[in-house]
């Protein structure tokens, strides 16, 4: 048997071409891609966007900080970033291992749509959009509506996940808690991020919290942020969390953990992150 | 065909082929470095950590043609190159920080990525770099102390000359199979075919039970180029069934008609490497008809449930007994009685090494190179499939990356040996984890009913016991698990009054086999956490419970076994006895000084094992012979699945002859040139192998002294031609070259069989199941989140009566990694059947989540053993879980009926122990 087609382009422009190819699949960090391949042989043509330079790297904008797609875990985590973007950091930390974290990619992380993919909770608490690219357009969409479900995006077989864009609109200390049932290598029971921001008064200007591992895609609470907003930003703040604020999630049961006790984790994990930001011990 | 160039260990290389190929895939089988290892193919094992650009990735999510101009590092690059490896490869074999060595290769490179950019890193940052690399052995904490220690520079002239004569028994000395472990060139079972071998892939039953029909397997094989030939069960030439005890032998190589278990193998195709690996098996002609299966006892034992074997009624393989006393008398004559039921699941063994080896026809035999634990096993049951005579079969094992008893039971052998032998061609096959997970066999699932009765002084007066494991489909071990247990049931403790009933039952699962401890484990978890319960309601420390009632040499055991000498179990847990009351104090401060959610709790529990086989003979045979270089041949058919018996067996021989050890060399095993030293189980090597090394040894210095005609005090030396003998003054010298030579070419030779004296037990399990027993008690502190149900093992101490160290290097060893294993027991791992057959699903402890292990060695002398030296391997494992377990209770007031105390189950019990207090605190449970 030939072995099918494996193109590494150096541009986007070239990837996006080669995307024309039916059934052609990108290949970035190989994180997923492989695990999921399992023993099977690799029947279709390959796109590999490692090549790519510009897909990689942070640029800090006045008004947003664009992350290339191809950006590494290990990149992000070595980046000069704002407070808000802490929680990012420590999720990028862990994302399976050190070996993962070189190789797997943001835009990857996004893509692959797991419902316990580190990277989301943060990004959706940094209110991050995503910028896809095709050879007709060029679009940007809100990480919330991107992810559609489990392993299921908006992203059309033409485009590529150029960059995620996250607006400056939130200006304090961020936490991002991951719950697994071992050290490293795990994937999340339940995971948190929060970012607040404090007004003059000390009062919570904004809260932004998200969960994931504990849905089909993690998802913000909303009305806890609303509730949250007025309120003094000091120690205590984690009891403000109400089991009201978590109904909207979804979890199931699986060889992980039951949904009741992901819903219940959840509710503490909040309320520790939440106190983590006001003390600033959030690095 | 397209090529990918690279720069590869520092010199220009190129891989042709396929650019999706796996870069560790490529590396293996292209470029022939195997030194990066493949366990998962998924990320989640570590053990093809390779550098690319200088960072640390897995092989196996690379693609080739992604390292186009790229610079690849793998560990045979760094071994030659690199001064940080080599320092941590002298730092690992110091600290004896490679046990089978399987992870080793990417434990090194993880490690130097991380020295080469931080010389002196601390602990955290340790953990950071290696945890993303399982270790299934080590319990990582000699790993992690070695990579700290790599720093410095160490002299090592005198620990390479080794001990000197005599003195090689106790010393620390470094694994004589290290240095090939460091720097990749050891062979593991998926590192060595011979040119143009086949591969071999099985089709396996996707359910877990079927009835199958085949269809067109000519026309399938005409359709596909490159594929030789598939397999099926009217190919085996000899009997289509084996099983490790011959009486119970019941798995066939493939079945017939129906398909058992989940993943059992209906047929293997055997064709070019890449036509195998390029088939989609979706097109292979089977039909599959769905049965409904028995997924639990419950549903095995019902009235009229089908049977899994038809020749075993009731779905019952066998059952085991132990009765002494009266246990109905001694329960009625106790003021106090407790008893509890408690649940295990299935238990993955997890080595990172996948089953894998080649066989390969010579004339009328076949040679089977493998991964084993139980070459002459395997030899006897090869035979008997293909028809054919043991000696016409040879094994040859390789490597074993780890074992812990699923590989005591075949895997790929007889799939490879009959292929080979009806293809006359070499074949090969590497399991892949997922048919690792889905197929081997794992520790059994256990309920288990006990009742314990004590005198109101804390005196033990009877035990009753009544304990079931599921066995899966086919009996593999399940028959010694169902007799180990009732032996093994009352605890290394005195009890009169004792009765002990098991039961081991068919269902349609993957068979449950050996694995450390025989079903032991799962005894230990009931038994001592009972013990906590009745002491508490006795009002009688729980540690001095348990001294108090520990079991004297002069007093019975279960089985009526007077041991007489050797018992240590009360010094280990006496041992106990002062960091017993600084722990629970720690704990006590701690639990005062911070409220919610975070509380500390302490557990004791402690253990004892038979080494050996049951009352069943299990002897080993050493051969040792001096050649006319005046070299030692220790011709050692023990395998070395990690544990160390290449070393400790030829410590033992060397000071049997009173040789240095550096005058030993190591042959075999290969069932060609060593003799039967039986399976490597049953914490049995260094006991019985090591018995029959050190009267090998003992053999051979009588014969060197009578050629010499020395008495028995002469000191045996080694000169330039020979061998010289100084007695009293008197000197006489040996002239090797010019003495006679036996068939091997020895000029001397010593053989022994040490076969380890026990006897059957009666039907009331009464007798001597074994010659020796190993003790031990740990102490486990632990931290509990009540909030999120999770627990942190934060200290262990271990108390074990080895009997002798021989090397207590690897006698920790063993210790640190049976606590990493008791602890997965206890907190993390558990198997569902067709659900999670990969290590990510599947979850064995990390770097970050053992504690230190502060390994307390006692040496209590067995009479019977080398040296008075008693096994390790299971003993270390046994009561870590357990008193994990009573740590939690300590902590938290709540007792745990079922394993492991997932952060779920955890949260779920202190939630209900919250709203429904009586349900599970521990007065109101007990009777």
């Amino acid at each position: 048997m030939d072995a099918p087609l494996f193109l590494r382009p150096t541009t986007i422009g070239e990837a996006l071409r080669a995307l024309a190819m039916p059934g052609i699949r990108i290949l970035a960090g190989g994180t997923d891609f492989y695990p999921v391949q399992g023993e099977r042989p690799i029947a279709e043509p390959v796109l590999d966007v490692t090549a790519i330079a510009e897909l990689r790297g942070i640029a800090i904008g006045r008004d947003e900080i664009r992350i290339g797609g191809g950006t590494s875990w290990s990149a992000i985590i070595a980046a000069k970033l704002p407070a808000c973007f802490d929680a990012l950091k420590q999720a990028a930390r862990e994302v399976g291992s050190v070996q993962i974290q070189n190789r797997g990619t943001i835009a990857g992380n996004l893509c692959n749509a797991s419902p316990a993919a580190d990277g989301v909770p943060p990004l959706l608490a940094l209110d991050a959009s995503v910028e896809l690219v095709s050879r007709a357009s060029a679009r940007r969409m809100a990480l919330a509506d991107f992810i559609t479900g489990n392993r299921r995006t908006e992203r059309r077989s033409d485009e590529i996940v150029s960059a995620i864009v996250v607006p400056r609109s939130i200006d304090g200390p961020s936490c991002f808690l991951k719950l697994g049932a071992r050290r490293y290598l795990v994937i999340s029971i339940a995971m948190v991020a929060a970012i607040l921001e404090r007004d003059g008064k000390g009062l919570i200007a904004q809260a932004r919290i998200a969960v994931g591992s504990c849905s089909d895609v993690a998802q913000r609470l909303s009305n806890l942020e609303r509730d949250l907003v007025g309120k003094p930003c000091a120690a205590g703040i984690g009891k403000q969390v109400a089991a009201g604020h978590l109904a909207d999630l979804s979890p199931i049961d699986d060889v992980r953990a039951t949904a009741a006790y992901r819903i219940d984790a959840a509710r503490t994990l909040i309320g520790r992150a939440l106190e983590r930001c006001v003390a600033g011990v959030a690095r | 065909m397209p090529t990918t160039e690279f720069t590869l260990n520092g010199n220009p290389a190129a891989i042709a082929g396929n650019k999706g190929t796996r870069l560790s895939k490529a590396l293996r089988d292209e470029l022939r470095l195997t030194g990066t290892k493949i366990g998962c193919d998924a990320g989640d094992c570590g053990a093809c950590t390779i550098l690319v650009d200088g960072a640390p990735v897995c092989g196996c999510l690379v693609a080739v043609g992604q390292i186009a101009g790229s610079r690849v590092e793998t560990i045979e690059g760094l071994s030659a190159s690199s001064t940080v490896t080599r320092r941590l490869q002298d730092a690992f074999l110091r600290h004896g920080a490679a046990q089978c060595g399987i992870c080793t290769p990417g434990m090194l490179v993880a490690a130097t990525h991380l020295l080469e950019r931080n010389a002196a890193p601390d602990e955290q940052k340790v953990l950071d770099a290696i945890g993303g690399v399982l270790c299934r052995c080590t319990g990582y904490r000699k790993i992690i102390a070695a990579i700290l220690d790599a720093g410095i520079e160490h002299d090592n002239a005198a620990a390479l000359d080794g001990p000197a004569a005599g003195q090689a028994v106790g010393a620390r000395i470094r694994r004589l199979d290290g240095q090939r472990k460091v720097d990749g060139s050891e062979i593991f079972g998926a590192d060595a075919a011979p040119e143009g071998c086949l591969l071999l892939r099985a089709v396996r039953s996707p359910h877990h039970r079927a009835r199958f029909r085949l269809g067109d397997l000519d026309a399938f094989v005409a359709k596909h180029p490159g594929i030789e030939r598939v397999l099926t069960a009217r190919d085996v030439p000899g009997v289509n069934c084996y099983g490790p005890i011959p009486p119970f032998a019941d798995q066939p190589v493939f079945p017939e008609r129906d398909a058992l278990f989940r993943g059992e193998a209906v047929a293997a195709i055997v064709g070019d490497p890449a036509a195998i690996e390029a088939l989609d098996l979706a097109d292979f002609p089977v039909e599959w008809e769905e049965l409904p299966p028995h997924f639990g006892m419950d549903e095995a034992l019902a009235d009229g449930a089908a049977l899994v074997q038809g020749n075993r009624p009731g779905n019952i393989l066998t059952g085991g007994r132990v009765a002494r006393g009266d246990a109905e008398t001694g329960m009625a004559q106790s003021a106090v009685v407790v008893e509890g039921t408690f649940e295990t699941g299935f238990v993955e063994h997890a080595y990172i090494e996948p089953e894998a080896g080649f066989a390969r026809r010579v004339g009328g035999r076949i040679e089977l190179q493998v991964s084993t634990q139980s070459p002459y096993m395997n030899r006897d049951d090869i035979a008997k499939i293909l028809g054919i005579v043991p000696e016409d079969v040879r094994i040859l094992p390789t490597a074993v990356g780890g074992g812990f008893g699923a590989k005591l039971d075949m895997s790929v052998q007889p799939f490879i040996a009959l292929a080979a032998w009806v293809t006359n061609r070499p074949v090969r096959m590497v399991y892949s984890r997922r048919e690792s997970i889905m197929v081997t066999t794992k520790r059994h699932p256990s309920r288990i009913a006990m009742r314990i009765g004590a005198a109101p002084d804390g005196k033990l007066q009877a035990i009753d016991m009544r304990a079931d494991f599921n066995t899966g489909a086919y009996s593999s071990w399940g028959p010694t698990v169902a007799n180990r247990v009732p032996v093994h049931a009352s605890g290394p403790y005195f009890v009169p009054h004792y009765r002990a009933v098991t039961r081991a039952i068919h269902t349609h699962l993957v068979p449950a086999g050996a694995f450390r401890g025989f079903g032991v484990p799962q005894a230990t978890l009931a038994q001592e956490q009972l013990f906590d319960m009745l002491a508490d309601k006795l009002g009688i420390d729980r540690l001095e419970f348990r001294i108090l009632n520990a079991l004297a040499p002069d007093q019975p055991t279960v089985t009526g076994q007077t041991i007489g000498a050797g018992v240590g179990i009360r010094a280990c847990l006496e041992a106990l006895r002062p960091r017993w009351k600084e722990a629970r104090e720690r704990a006590r401060d701690f639990n005062r000084r911070n409220g919610k959610p975070m509380r500390r709790g302490v557990g004791v529990a402690g253990m004892w094992y038979g080494c050996g086989n049951t009352s069943l003979a299990n002897p080993s045979t050493i051969l040792v012979g001096l050649t006319p270089e005046g070299r030692i041949a220790l011709h050692q058919g023990a395998v070395d699945i990690g544990q160390g018996s290449n070393t400790v067996i030829a410590q033992i021989c060397a000071d049997a002859i009173a040789v240095s050890i550096g005058r030993i060399d190591l042959i075999g095993p290969d069932t060609d040139l060593t003799a039967d030293c039986g399976k490597t189980s049953a914490s049995r090597q260094t006991f019985v192998t090591g018995k029959a090394a050190e009267l090998a040894g003992r053999e051979l210095r009588a014969a060197i002294l009578r050629a010499a005609n020395a008495g028995a005090d002469a000191e045996i030396r080694f000169t330039d031609d020979g061998v010289s003998v100084a007695d009293n003054g008197a000197t006489r010298a040996l002239h090797l070259a010019a003495m006679p030579r036996d068939a091997r070419g020895y000029v001397l030779a010593g053989e022994a069989t040490f076969n380890p004296p026990t006897s059957a037990l009666d039907e009331s399990g009464q007798g001597v199941p074994y010659a020796v027993y190993g003790f031990g008690a740990h102490l486990a502190e632990i931290e509990v989140d009540m909030e999120l149900g999770t627990i942190k093992l934060l200290h262990l101490v271990a108390a074990h009566d080895v009997g002798r160290a021989i090397n207590p290097t690897l006698v920790e060893g063993q210790i640190e990694g049976g606590a990493a294993q008791g602890l997965g027991l206890a907190l993390m791992e558990e198997f569902f059947p067709g659900r999670g057959e990969n290590l990510h699903d599947y979850l064995i402890p990390t770097a970050g989540d053992l504690p230190v292990v502060e390994s307390i060695l006692i040496e209590d002398a067995s009479p019977v053993g080398p040296f008075g030296a008693k096994g390790i391997g299971e003993q270390a494992m046994i009561p870590t879980a357990p008193a994990i377990m009573n740590a939690f209770y300590d902590a938290t007031g709540i007792r745990l009926h079922r394993v492991p105390a997932t952060p779920d189950r955890v949260r779920a019990a202190i939630l209900a122990a919250e709203t429904r207090d009586a349900v599970t605190r521990e007065p109101e449970r007990a009777s």
